[in-house]
C-alpha cells in the first residue's frame, strides 16, 4: 500500500516536472515570436511550386487522371502531406544534439536527475505546440480556400481518429529517428552529411516529393517496408481514403512497431554514447 | 574503518585522440587512414576527502583536474579504477546520487539563456523535487546573500558575467547538495566579483558544512577558501596537504626586501649578490631571494654594514611556488618520457 502511494506520488511529481519543462519551453519559444511566425508562413511556399509543377504535368500529359489521382486530388494530397510534415519534421533536433555533444552542453543534462531524451521530447512538443498556435489560422484559411480540391469530402469519424493517431505516431517516429541520428555524434562529431542523406531519403521515400502509390508496384512494395512513409504519405493516404479502412489499423500497428524500434535504438545509442563520451568542451 | 565521503582508488582516464598532421595532403590522407594517440589525462589518482572539507585542485592546464571532476560527477567513465562519492559510483548516474551533488562550470552555462533565471530555478525545483516552502526559503537565502533579488526577472543573456555566475551558483545550490564540484567558478571575473563569490562560498560552506572540491587558477580563491590543496600535474597527485605546507616542501627560499638609506651603488649591489639572487631592484629598495637558513646571518651582516630604513622578510608568492612545482613535474615527466623512449 505504502509502495503504491509512494509510486503514485512519484508519478505525480514526474508529470509535474514534465509539465513545468513544457511551460518553460513554451515561454522560450515565444521569445523569438517574429522569427517563428515568419518561418511558419514560409512553409507554404514550397507546396505552391509543387502544385504548379503538377498542373504542368497534367496539362502536358493531356490526361485528367494519373493513376488514382486527379489534378485536384494531387493538390489535396500535398496539402495533407504539409500537415503530416508539420508533425513529423524535426528542424534543428539532430543538429541540436550534435551541438550539445560537441560543445559539451550535454553535461548539464547528464548531471541532473533528468532523462535527456524525455527532456528533448518535451521541448520538441513545446516547439510544435507553438508552431500550431501560430500556424492554425493561416492553415485553416488556406484549407478553407482550397476546400474544393478535397473531392471526396471529410472522412468518417473512425478514419479521422486513425488519421490523428497516425499524425501523433508520425511525430513520435520522426522525433526518435532524428534523435537517433543526432546521437551518432557521440561517435562522429560531425553529422551534417548524415542529416543531408536522411533528408534526401525522407524527401523521396516519405511521399513528400510525390504520392508513393504512383511508384511502380515493386518500388511501392519496397518503400512500404521502410519507416519513411509514416512521416508524410501514410496520414495523407488515410485521410484521402487511399488505404482501405480495414487495412488502416494494420498499418498503424506497423508504424507503432517502427516507433518502438527507434525508441530502443535511441535509448541504446544514448547509453552507449554516454559510456564513450569524453566530456568535450571543458 | 569508516569510508571517507569521497574515495578514489587508482582512478585512470585515457582519451583516444585523432592525430592530424598539418596541411591539405595530410587531411586527404586522414580520409583513408587515421592515426590515433592515447592521451592519459588521469594516470592513477588515489584520494580521500572527508565530509565538510573544502579542497582545492591545482594544476596546469591539461593536468587532469577537470577530468577528475567530470569523473566524480559521472559525466564520463574512467578507463580503470574505482570512485565512491557518498557511497555511490558516480558514473552509474543514479538519480539519487544526482540529487545530492552539483557541478558548476565557470565556462558553461546551465541556465536557460533567453529566459529570466527564476524560470530556470522553477525548473530546478521540479527536476530535483524540492518542496515549495523549502525552495522559497533557499532561494530567498541565496538571493539575499548574493544580492540577486533585483535581477531574477531579467533574461540571463542580459546579465553580466559576474551576475551570471552568481545565478549559476544559486541554481546549483537550490537542492541543497551535500557535495559541490566547482570548476573554475571565478574564471574571467573582475576582482570585485571574484571576491564576492569567494566570500559567499566561504560563508556557505562554513554554515552548511558541505564538501566542496574546487579547481581554480586563481591562488586568491584557493588561499581564501581551502585549507587543503591537492596539486595534480601530469595526471597524478603531486602534493596533498596544507597550503603553507607547499611552500615549506617546495622552496627553501625567503624573500628579503631591504630599503637602504645609503645610495644603491654598483659596489653595494655586487656585495648583495653574495647573499642571494636579486629578484627586484627599484631604488632604494632591493628584493633578494635568500636560502632560508642563511637569512639570519645575512641580516646581521647587512644591518652591521648599512643604514636600513625598512626591512621585510616574507615567503615567496604562492603563484611562484606553484609554478615551480608545475615546472619540476613537467621536466621530470619529460625526462621519464625520454627514458621510456630509450628503452
Amino acid at each position: 500500500m505504502a509502495t503504491a502511494i509512494s509510486s503514485q506520488r512519484h508519478t505525480g511529481s514526474r508529470i509535474k516536472t514534465w509539465w513545468t519543462i513544457l511551460k518553460i519551453s513554451l515561454e522560450e519559444r515565444f521569445v523569438y515570436r517574429g522569427d517563428f511566425a515568419l518561418g511558419t508562413l514560409m512553409r507554404f511556399l514550397p507546396i505552391i511550386t509543387q502544385i504548379f509543377l503538377w498542373y504542368a504535368i497534367f496539362e502536358a500529359s493531356g490526361k485528367n487522371r494519373i493513376e488514382a489521382y486527379t489534378a485536384n486530388g494531387v493538390v489535396a494530397y500535398y496539402m495533407l502531406t504539409m500537415i503530416s510534415r508539420a508533425f513529423s519534421s524535426m528542424p534543428g533536433l539532430c543538429s541540436g544534439i550534435t551541438l550539445l555533444v560537441r560543445d559539451g552542453e550535454i553535461k548539464k543534462y547528464l548531471i541532473q536527475p533528468i532523462d535527456l531524451l524525455g527532456f528533448l521530447l518535451i521541448t520538441r512538443i513545446a516547439h510544435k505546440l507553438c508552431y500550431y498556435a501560430i500556424a492554425l489560422i493561416p492553415f485553416a484559411f488556406v484549407f478553407y480556400l482550397c476546400r474544393g480540391f478535397f473531392e471526396s469530402g471529410w472522412p468518417d469519424v473512425q478514419v479521422l481518429c486513425a488519421y490523428f493517431l497516425s499524425l501523433i505516431l508520425g511525430f513520435l517516429l520522426g522525433f526518435f529517428i532524428e534523435a537517433s541520428l543526432g546521437l551518432v555524434s557521440f561517435w562522429f562529431l560531425e553529422v551534417t552529411s548524415l542529416i543531408f542523406v536522411y533528408n534526401l531519403l525522407n524527401f523521396f521515400l516519405s511521399g513528400h516529393m510525390f504520392p508513393l502509390d504512383l511508384l511502380p508496384v515493386w518500388a511501392s512494395e519496397f518503400v512500404s517496408l521502410l519507416p519513411f512513409q509514416y512521416l508524410a504519405y501514410y496520414p495523407a493516404a488515410i485521410f484521402l481514403g487511399t488505404i482501405p479502412p480495414d487495412q488502416i489499423w494494420q498499418g498503424l500497428a506497423v508504424e507503432a512497431c517502427w516507433l518502438v524500434i527507434f525508441i530502443i535504438i535511441a535509448r541504446v545509442m544514448l547509453n552507449r554514447g554516454i559510456h564513450r563520451y569524453s566530456g568535450f568542451g571543458g | 574503518m569508516p569510508m571517507a565521503l569521497i574515495e578514489l582508488h587508482n582512478l585512470q582516464k585515457t582519451y583516444r585522440v585523432y592525430q592530424k598532421k598539418e596541411g591539405l595532403r595530410a587531411s586527404i590522407k586522414g580520409l583513408f587512414k587515421r592515426t590515433h594517440k592515447d592521451v592519459h589525462a588521469v594516470k592513477g589518482i588515489d584520494l580521500q576527502v572527508e565530509q565538510g572539507e573544502f579542497v582545492a585542485f591545482l594544476g596546469p592546464n591539461g593536468a587532469g583536474k577537470t577530468t577528475t571532476l567530470k569523473l566524480l560527477s559521472g559525466v564520463i567513465h574512467p578507463t580503470s579504477g574505482t570512485a565512491s562519492v557518498m557511497g555511490y559510483t558516480p558514473w552509474h548516474r543514479e538519480n539519487d546520487y544526482r540529487r545530492r551533488f552539483a557541478l558548476v562550470m565557470g565556462q558553461k552555462n546551465q541556465l536557460w539563456w533567453d529566459l529570466p533565471a527564476q524560470e530556470s530555478f522553477r525548473l530546478h525545483q521540479q527536476i530535483y523535487g524540492i518542496e515549495p516552502q523549502q525552495f522559497q526559503n533557499t532561494l530567498d537565502e541565496l538571493t539575499n546573500l548574493l544580492d540577486l533579488r533585483e535581477l531574477l526577472g531579467q533574461p540571463v543573456r542580459e546579465l553580466s558575467l559576474g551576475e551570471r555566475m552568481k545565478m549559476e551558483l544559486t541554481a546549483a545550490l537550490l537542492h541543497s547538495p551535500e557535495v559541490l564540484f566547482l570548476d573554475e567558478p571565478t574564471i574571467g571575473l573582475d576582482v570585485v566579483a571574484q571576491h564576492n563569490i569567494q566570500q559567499f562560498l566561504k560563508y556557505y560552506q562554513e554554515k552548511r558544512k558541505i564538501t566542496i572540491l574546487l579547481t581554480s587558477h586563481y591562488m586568491k580563491d584557493v588561499a581564501a577558501l581551502c585549507k587543503r590543496v591537492v596539486i595534480i600535474a601530469d595526471g597524478r597527485i603531486q602534493y596533498d596537504g596544507s597550503l603553507s605546507g607547499i611552500i615549506d616542501e617546495t622552496t627553501n627560499r625567503k624573500l628579503v626586501t631591504l630599503q637602504f638609506a645609503d645610495p644603491l651603488t654598483d659596489q653595494l649591489m655586487n656585495s648583495l649578490k653574495r647573499f642571494g639572487t636579486v629578484v627586484r631592484h627599484e631604488a632604494p629598495r632591493v628584493t633578494l631571494g635568500v636560502t632560508r637558513d642563511d637569512v639570519p646571518a645575512m641580516l646581521t651582516a647587512i644591518l652591521d654594514a648599512h643604514d636600513i630604513d625598512d626591512l621585510i622578510v616574507e615567503e615567496p608568492p604562492l603563484e611562484e611556488v606553484i609554478a615551480e612545482v608545475f615546472t619540476r613535474v613537467s621536466e621530470s615527466s619529460a625526462v621519464q618520457a625520454t627514458e621510456d623512449g630509450n628503452c
